[in-house]
């Protein structure tokens, strides 16, 4: 009775185009924010900070980028996990090197950077489609972590090989460094996350959005009907990699701390941050969310019934986590090759006829 | 001539030996790759998880074994008996040929007609659930894979170079070895796609599904027949790496290193799939001994990639591939 168009009258366009057009979806969205921003960061304690909520926002960031990439612009990347190092590895040199410069900013810019080696790495999918072009982008995913490695300038020479962050303020509150507090951790990526995700959702409703999809659904037909697929598809590869350098930079600053390249950024989080779209629902940035959070929530799970309740050693406990992702990611594909999101619209749909189907 | 440039030339030899063996892998890709368009990125799991089946069946490990005792609190572990080599290897071959039919009755048929983006992140889910099963069946320690291939240096070799160059080659004998299987994996291939039924079959699946549907080919027969070929090349490559350098998890990263070879090649062309690991095999060699000091070392981890990436942006086809014709 609640969802329905009818009665809620569009009096200009402005509102006949908004996000929501639904009232009921748009309260729900705003009762959302308000929980997340008035209510969580009271309740927050450390151990939900650190095992769930921190991470599904960094992932949430991550996974609406690659899937601008791969959702909307159809360019498969498994390159992830090496843009999210040069996120981390360009927040870290900026931070060490300006101390006094507001670390958003820092953030922002580690993002920037992602984007233009995202670009570089992006131009060979001018030539180069579909596999191929997956296949390529691990060759960013694999040379970024050896020069992350070898060159001993990125990591400031540490003995270790290891960055971590100092710490830094933001309204003399610190957000990275170890005397962070939960909530600071907390508030500071649900900020990005509702930034990013804000642009994200419009920039794929709008011009840019509707080129990338043409290119992603035939990128010839495109180019005749006047899509430039050289604007197109870098573009995609910027803004992809921005926020996925923006996820990277959070990733290390604020939720790990210290990181060392090739453990936190190696192809297992690629084909992480894949999985989360894939589960998620491809072309949608409301699948990002969901599968972020399934692919955070599950292994936390699997691992509380297994190993809490089953008291299996925590290594079969991890082997069967791998076994359980390998066939959700089968199961998904063949039942609902859009993924969660799918689901959501079914639902809603649904819900629209209910209680009267026809 | 110099000592240098003999040391060169032995680096280019053993690039090429392991060239062998990434073509190896390779192999398998092409295979499923020609006759269903399905880009197997399980090939590597399968290559591992094969050589844990094998050496699980060889020292008559039970199945499970580390899930029944954490569950249940016994303490299984062997049944007891060795089974010779060769009896093992029928055995395994016998499960990568279940395991293809299960894969086609419960994966491949359900994605007919998905689009080929879709089939690999399939494969990817595959490689995943393989990756934990081989865990859980038979723990995730290194073990060692000896089904009596000879190891080390071939001293025969050795000789012969130091009477002719007065300088001995070192090349291992399992390298030689890999060179041969992989010429008669080739051989028989191409023998058997040219002159047997199956094969015939198999090259007019590759070549249009519907159209060999139409002549009363079964689709589900080719693929469970594909699968099972290439399991069985997955199986051989687990072997040979297996030798080398142990059954563990970095052995289902050689189809990484794969990948590359497939890209230089052309995914559709067998001597593709073998020309390109020669090339990787040599440039990776060769680029690590020559440029690999002065930038910090460990380039293979990355080399072919980018080789084949450069590659690419001019040939997108590959080398042998075939041109790739799009059409609106």
């Amino acid at each position: 009775m609640l969802y329905r168009e009818a009665g809620d009258f569009k009096a200009s366009y402005v509102e006949d185009s908004q996000t929501f057009p639904i009232k009921f979806d748009r309260m729900g969205y705003y009762v959302t924010l308000a929980i997340a921003f008035g209510i969580i960061p009271f309740i927050i304690n450390d151990y939900w900070a650190n095992a769930v909520v921190v991470p599904f926002l960094i992932y949430a960031i991550a996974s609406i980028g690659l899937n601008i990439l791969t959702g909307y612009a159809g360019q498969v990347s498994l390159g992830t996990g090496g843009f999210m190092a040069v996120g981390a590895f360009a927040c870290y040199k900026l931070m060490t090197a300006f101390p006094d410069i507001n670390i958003i900013f820092l953030i922002l810019i580690s993002g920037g950077i992602t984007a233009a080696v995202g670009m570089a790495f992006g131009l060979p999918s001018l030539r180069i489609k579909g596999f191929y072009l997956a296949v390529a982008t691990l060759a960013a995913q694999f040379f970024l972590v050896w020069l992350f490695n070898k060159v001993p300038w990125f990591y400031n020479y540490s003995a270790s090989g290891q960055i971590s962050a100092p710490e830094r303020t933001v309204f003399s509150i610190p957000v990275t460094g170890p005397h962070t507090e939960a909530w600071a951790k907390y508030l500071i990526c649900l900020i990005f996350v509702f930034a990013l995700a804000w642009i994200a959702r419009n920039l794929t409703r709008g011009s840019t959005g509707r080129k990338w999809m043409a290119i992603r659904d035939m990128d010839i037909a495109a180019e005749i009907i006047g899509v430039n697929p050289l604007r197109a598809k870098l573009s995609a590869f910027a803004i992809s990699s921005f926020f996925v350098g923006v996820a990277g930079a959070l990733f290390f600053a604020v939720y790990l701390g210290a990181a060392e390249v090739g453990e936190a950024f190696g192809t297992q989080k690629s084909f992480l941050v894949l999985f989360m779209i894939i589960i998620g629902g491809l072309g949608s940035i409301f699948g990002s969310f969901a599968g972020a959070a399934f692919m955070v929530l599950l292994p936390v799970l699997l691992k509380n019934l297994l190993v809490g309740g089953l008291g299996w050693p925590t290594d079969l406990a991890a082997n069967f986590e791998v076994l359980t992702v390998g066939a959700l990611i089968i199961i998904f594909l063949i039942a609902e090759p859009h993924g969660i999101a799918q689901l959501w619209r079914t639902a809603k749909e649904k819900l629209r006829l209910w209680p009267f189907p026809h | 001539m110099s000592e240098q440039f003999y040391f060169a030339l032995e680096v280019m030899m053993n690039g090429l030996m392991a060239g062998v063996m990434y073509s190896l892998v390779a192999l398998g890709f092409v295979l499923i790759f020609k006759a269903s368009g399905i880009f197997n990125y399980a090939q590597g799991v399968m290559a591992l998880f094969a050589a844990l089946t094998l050496v699980g069946i060889q020292k008559g490990e039970i199945p499970f074994a580390h899930v029944i005792n954490a569950t249940f609190g016994t303490n299984l572990s062997t049944f007891g008996w060795e089974l010779p080599s060769i009896v093992a290897i029928v055995l395994t071959a016998a499960v990568m040929i279940l395991m293809a039919v299960l894969i086609e009755k419960y994966v491949l048929k359900h994605l007919v007609n998905q689009e080929p983006i879709i089939l690999f992140m399939a494969t990817i889910g595959l490689a995943f659930f393989l990756e934990g099963l081989g865990d859980l069946m038979w723990g995730s320690e290194i073990k060692k894979l000896d089904v009596g291939l000879p190891q080390g240096i071939s001293e025969t070799i050795e000789t012969v170079t130091n009477n002719w160059f007065g300088y001995g080659f070192f090349i291992d004998r399992l390298d030689i070895i890999a060179a041969v299987v992989a010429a008669i994996l080739v051989t028989s291939l191409t023998l058997f796609s040219k002159y047997t039924k199956q094969g015939r079959a198999l090259r007019a699946v590759a070549d249009d599904h519907q159209a060999a549907l139409s002549v009363g080919i079964s689709l589900r027969f080719i693929w469970v027949l594909v699968w099972s070929i290439a399991g069985f090349v997955a199986l051989v490559a687990g072997i040979m790496w297996g030798t080398k350098s142990g059954v563990q998890f970095s052995l289902s990263l050689i189809a990484l290193k794969a990948l590359p070879v497939l890209m230089l090649g052309g995914f559709t062309s067998i001597p593709g799939a073998i020309v390109g690991g020669l090339i990787i095999g040599v440039g990776e060699k060769l680029f690590e001994f020559l440029v690999g000091p002065m930038v910090g070392g460990a380039t293979e981890n990355w080399f072919a990639y980018v080789l084949a990436l450069v590659f690419l942006v001019f040939r997108p086809q590959g080398l042998f591939g075939e041109k790739i014709i799009e059409r609106v």
